[in-house]
């Protein structure tokens, strides 16, 4: 079983009965180990594809192997390989997350001399041991958002999927998910993320592919995808209100967004002394400058956008 | 996911059914004390003491504890499953299990088994309540155990399969109000179907409750308006057809997978 991926998906197409097709024939690799990030836009197909995967939603065709097992034809030992933290909050608002944890461990067959010690453990890491027997309905946002992780956990999974688990979640939690979540990967969990805070997808994967309109437009290494953005977008905050002509520059895009902010598109590479020579020799002063985005989310933008700039 | 396994998964389900029968005890035992009481106060005691024998030496009052314990059973059974799993399938939380290992059979078996539990509390609940009021012997326990038993599968079943197709909560009041409560009341709680004329007498044999409460009223009463093995026969058939259909439609996701 080691030998194959993680996770292989063939031709994978899903049309509900609505007749929206939400994927139309994707194929995707993960390698075991992996911390792979799946993007797209809402209404992309993100989320059909983890229902399946999840055996949630029934594939209209195609198939998704778990280590080599088929979802589709042996559900039952495919669900035990993987783990799933969906991104709609879904948990018994009047149980305990204690019972929450032990529950689903025997939903996948551990008895609850195993479940109880191993609730112990994901419920400290997580920082909710506190809140063990306390109803669901009295915890934070952030709180159940960590208790999904947890209980996604309990079968300690070789494939942990995760649904926007940081969504609405502020930033300091956010960071000690993303820890977590690092450790578990480093700790030999293959992770696959969705997410929409891209930073968060740029920091903590390795692999990623971007699916629009049902169909995957880039599957990479992250390296590789980031090494293809040839421009960057910066950002001016100027001392005055500048004047109505912008000075024009070979290479260089320079447009107004407000009185006191300007955003030069520069190509990489390109050197900025030119830019700052023609602002200064305009009598604008530059007070600070900043980038406009991370990489992932210029890059994500232009692929969603279809821009052709990406080589 | 091997028997041992399983064997967890279906203690899992069957016992967090049970904790939510406790926990919310004033919502599932308690309104059948207080529903049952007021039937044998008033349809037994007040009324129940003028009717005088419906059956010759059985008095009026112990010709309805069979029907009222079963009239608890079934509105129990059903209304624990179609409400705990509609509820589950509404707040989203079905999918713990959905998207386990588990298989369908066991969590319906764990549903029904939750169910068949509570039916069983309120018989007992109701059982007690009716020794305020007379004395009961039983005269055939194992009739009396496995109607009661039989009863809480049919109704857990359908309840399930309910619940399944239900969209929104009212879905699952409907069926309860238009249903059960007019089978329930004539299907010979209150009378004995003999005292019924042509057409009416025949037309209640089309109702399968009347098998349940007679089989019931057998193992309690030793007396009984219609044959105990066909009974039995009605209520297996019940219990095999609605859980080939249940399992049918976890089979295809209906209702549960898109």
């Amino acid at each position: 079983m080691s030998d194959h991926p993680a996770l292989d998906i063939v031709e994978l197409s899903k049309t509900y009965a609505s007749g929206v097709q939400a994927l139309r024939g994707v194929s995707l690799r993960v390698e075991p180990g992996d911390f792979f990030a799946l993007l797209g836009p809402n209404g992309a197909g993100k989320s059909t594809l983890i229902g399946i995967l999840s055996s949630l939603v029934n594939a209209t065709a195609g198939d998704a192997r778990v280590f080599g097992v088929s979802v589709r034809e042996r559900r039952s030992e495919a669900m035990a390989l993987l783990g799933l933290v969906p991104q709609e909050v879904n948990l018994n608002q009047f149980e305990k997350p204690l019972d929450i944890c032990i529950n689903q461990a025997g939903f996948y067959g551990i008895p609850r001399a195993v479940a109880l010690p191993r609730a112990q453990t994901y419920l400290r890491q997580l920082q909710l041991w506190d809140k063990a027997q306390q109803p669901v309905r009295t915890l934070s946002g952030g709180m159940k958002r960590r208790l999904m992780i947890a209980r996604a956990m309990m079968s300690e999974p070789r494939l942990l999927v995760l649904d926007e688990p940081t969504a609405g979640v502020d930033i300091e939690i956010r960071r000690s998910m993303w820890k977590f979540i690092s450790a578990i990967n480093r700790a030999g969990t293959t992770v696959i993320l969705t997410t929409h805070y891209l930073e968060e997808a740029e920091q903590l994967c390795r692999n990623i592919a971007i699916i629009d309109h049902g169909r995957i437009i880039e599957h990479s290494s992250m390296k590789k995808l980031l090494a293809k953005l040839d421009i960057e977008t910066l950002v001016l905050d100027l001392a005055e209100p500048h004047a109505a002509v912008l000075p024009q520059l070979p290479g260089i895009e320079l447009h107004a967004v407000d009185p006191l902010t300007l955003e030069a598109t520069v190509p990489r590479g390109h050197d900025l002394n030119s830019l700052f020579a023609a602002l200064t020799l305009a009598g604008i002063v530059v007070r600070s400058l900043r980038n406009k985005s991370n990489r992932l989310e210029e890059l994500f933008v232009r692929l969603v956008e279809g821009g052709k700039a990406v080589a | 996911m091997n028997a041992a396994g399983q064997l967890v998964a279906f203690g899992t389900v069957a016992r967090r059914e049970v904790a939510r029968i406790l926990r919310i005890w004033t919502q599932t035992l308690l309104p059948s004390a207080i529903t049952m009481t007021l039937y044998f106060v008033i349809f037994g005691t007040l009324i129940g003491s003028r009717i005088g024998d419906i059956v010759p030496g059985v008095g009026y009052i112990d010709y309805i504890v069979p029907g009222l314990i079963m009239m608890a059973v079934v509105t129990n059974s059903y209304g624990n499953i179609s409400s705990s799993f509609f509820s589950a399938k509404f707040g989203h939380y079905v999918e713990e299990m959905l998207a386990s290992p588990m298989p369908g059979w066991i969590l319906l078996a764990g549903y029904v088994a939750g169910a068949v539990l509570r039916g069983f509390m309120v018989a007992l609940i109701v059982l007690a309540i009716s020794l305020f009021f007379t004395r009961i012997q039983m005269h055939h326990a194992w009739v009396t155990l496995s109607t009661i038993v039989l009863t809480s599968i049919v109704f857990a079943l359908a309840g399930f399969i309910n619940a399944l197709y239900a969209k929104k909560f009212d879905d699952v009041a409907l069926v309860p109000t238009f249903l059960l409560t007019p089978l329930t009341y004539l299907g010979g709680v209150f009378y004995s179907v003999d005292m019924l004329g042509s057409p009416w007498r025949q037309i209640s044999h089309a109702n399968p409750v009347l098998y349940m409460v007679n089989a019931f009223r057998y193992g309690l009463l030793d007396i009984s308006d219609m044959p105990l093995g066909l009974a039995y026969a009605v209520m297996l058939g019940f219990v095999v057809v609605l859980t080939l259909v249940a399992l049918h439609l976890l089979r295809r996701g209906i209702g549960l997978r898109s």
